[in-house]
């Protein structure tokens, strides 16, 4: 055999031993996450190997102990989602709202400083968490946000603004300028081009930017943890699942209904727009 | 930047028009840009920027959380932090575990990044299925994947140290996320450390995986089809063909995966809680912070953090820095 039939036979072998082996170690972990959450513990701690679930065994009584409130004895998870819900809607719509007209700016204003300020948003990103950590938490204290959903979201949306005015940026360039002259001869102020002319044509744009900064809130755990830890009716899913795995003796198929609860949402939602969500991720990446 | 020159030409002045009134429009588009920009900037001023030169203002007083309410912003200064930072015991191996898991887990994700893209690249059935399943460890909150995690290699009920001993013959189980050290045919293998670089690694391969296929699907098919002609094997194309068009893609990448990891907390906090050799310094300017309340040691901790980065990213940018700066421009 050749060298090149061989290469071509051996790597179109690889690309399906890769593909299969990628599929399980991506998937596999997720399915035994939903497998745990609706087997009992006992049949869990007699047969720790078997990886499927009986018709007999199935039961929902982990989802009932998650989902249940704290009065009741369970573990109050509908009234974190209400947090998480609140506090990544607030980040999405108040992210979109500041860095729409930044973008707006960035892409196509002339303005003092304009390449200070790029170069600004960038680099925030850049920074460490960590070092925000302290000041924030000390500051919070001070101003009474300690403990509030507010004081979170303000910090999603200096964690998400940076990235989103550079997804959006790249995609308002794309949009014609001669449409904008025509809009403004026809009498439209700035404001109302940007409404009216460039968001309608961004829209996907300002879905997938939406959905990134979703995404972000909902799964993000360190500021929840330092801000909200001694705040437990504030807690988000995050935080609340990390707090229940701390406590004491929790069933591991507990924890694990409380995973499902926690990721469900995101997933969902992601792959409802995934399409939309790639695209605005990697759409500076394919010019180099 | 492509920004200036796709600015609308309707702004620009035209030459019949008297200098006041061409001053103005510039005056108003200066104006509206500045406004527009404005909520963010003030955002990220209070946010972030603020609260990063605190720190660095912090590192260098003498404050524990109590003192702050009430005593000045400034004052009370000291080295003190920075020398117990550097005298502390653990500090230099807890940078040097920082140091390999951002190494280990930039390559690996970077890697299996790659080897996904390539998998991937030519069109099969189901395709589409294979790639959303591959996003699903980078979408997912870490609390839940850590979690789980946490359960599939758990000593006593976790199904893979179950397979491993009924399987693989295993003689006991591996306790992956808390043992220091285990031996591997006689080497020392530093095994929570390691497990930490897998997760992180498996977490984070969907992102290099989107940049490298977007990448690789920008790449014009004529160039390869040519090198068919030419009599190359697949092996040539794709180290002398393929390879140098995704240098740029894998260089800004290393970048952005080594900043992210460097400084990451939730993963190490949540797997191991910093024990067993996992011991990285964000985690340790957490611990100062909550468990001691000492914000001038936490701060400290957190500045030299960033300064090891910022050295590092110069020593980097010195030598890689013409690649990353052709992926940007």
């Amino acid at each position: 055999m050749s060298r090149d039939a061989f290469q071509i036979r051996f790597f179109g072998i690889m690309r399906w031993v890769v593909i299969a082996a990628l599929v399980v170690a991506t998937l596999f972990p997720f399915y035994y996450m939903v497998l745990l959450s609706v087997k009992p513990i006992d049949n869990l701690l007699l047969d720790p190997g078997r990886i499927w679930v009986s018709a007999s065994e199935f039961t929902v009584n982990s989802y009932r102990s998650v989902l249940t409130s704290v009065e009741d004895g369970g573990q109050g998870f509908v009234l974190m989602l209400r947090n998480s819900a609140l506090v990544s809607i607030g980040a999405v719509l108040l992210t979109l709202l500041v860095a729409i007209p930044g973008a707006y700016a960035v892409s196509r204003l002339r303005f003092t400083g304009q390449r200070k300020v790029s170069a600004l948003f960038l680099g925030v990103y850049l920074f460490p968490a960590t070092l925000l950590a302290v000041p924030l938490f000390v500051m919070f204290a001070k101003a009474g946000l300690q403990g509030s959903l507010i004081g979170l979201v303000i910090v999603y949306i200096a964690q998400t603004v940076p990235v989103a005015i550079y997804m959006l940026r790249s995609y308002f360039t794309t949009v014609p300028v001669s449409v904008e002259e025509a809009a403004a001869l026809d009498g439209l102020s700035r404001l109302q081009i940007v409404r009216r002319i460039v968001l309608p044509l961004a829209a996907p744009s300002v879905m997938a930017t939406g959905l990134y900064v979703f995404m972000i809130a909902w799964n993000e755990f360190l500021f929840a943890l330092l801000f909200l830890a001694a705040e437990p009716s504030h807690w988000t899913v995050s935080l609340g699942l990390q707090q229940l795995a701390n406590g004491v003796e929790v069933p591991k198929t507990v924890l694990m209904a409380g995973s499902v609860v926690l990721t469900l949402p995101v997933v969902l939602m992601f792959y409802a727009a995934e399409r939309m969500l790639t695209e605005g991720l990697t759409s500076g990446a394919d010019k180099g | 930047m492509t920004t200036v020159t796709q600015r609308p030409p309707a702004t620009e002045p035209e030459p019949a028009r008297p200098a006041p009134r061409k001053s103005t429009l510039r005056g108003q588009e200066n104006r509206a840009g500045l406004v527009l920009v404005s909520p963010t900037l003030v955002i990220v001023l209070v946010v972030v920027v603020l609260p990063i030169l605190w720190t660095i203002v912090l590192a260098f007083q003498n404050v524990r959380l109590v003192d702050i309410q009430s005593q000045g912003l400034f004052g009370n200064w000291t080295l003190d932090n920075l020398e117990r930072v550097f005298s502390s015991p653990g500090f230099w191996s807890s940078l040097w575990t920082t140091v390999v898991y951002t190494i280990g887990s930039t390559l690996g994700s970077i890697l299996v990044g790659l080897v996904a893209a390539l998998a991937l690249r030519k069109p099969f059935p189901g395709r589409f299925l294979v790639r959303g399943a591959m996003l699903l460890p980078y979408v997912a909150p870490v609390v839940a994947v850590a979690f789980v995690w946490q359960v599939l290699l758990s000593p006593d009920l976790g199904v893979v140290n179950h397979w491993g001993m009924n399987v693989f013959g295993w003689d006991r189980p591996i306790a992956f996320l808390t043992q220091r050290s285990y031996d591997v045919w006689g080497v020392p293998v530093p095994m929570a450390l390691f497990t930490v670089i897998v997760f992180e690694t498996w977490r984070y391969f969907p992102f290099a995986f989107l940049f490298l296929l977007a990448r690789m699907q920008a790449v014009p098919a004529v160039l390869e089809e040519a090198a068919v002609v030419d009599g190359t094997t697949p092996w040539q194309r794709f180290r002398f063909i393929l390879m140098p068009q995704l240098l740029p893609v894998i260089a800004l990448l290393s970048v952005l995966r080594f900043i992210m990891t460097f400084n990451k907390f939730d993963d190490v906090y949540l797997l191991t809680g910093g024990g067993a050799g996992t011991d990285v310094v964000a985690v340790r300017v957490y611990r100062f912070l909550t468990a001691r309340f000492d914000v001038g040691l936490a701060s400290a901790q957190a500045v030299v953090l960033a300064v090891v980065l910022i050295v590092l990213l110069g020593l980097y940018f010195k030598f890689f820095g013409r690649r990353v700066q052709e992926e940007q421009s």
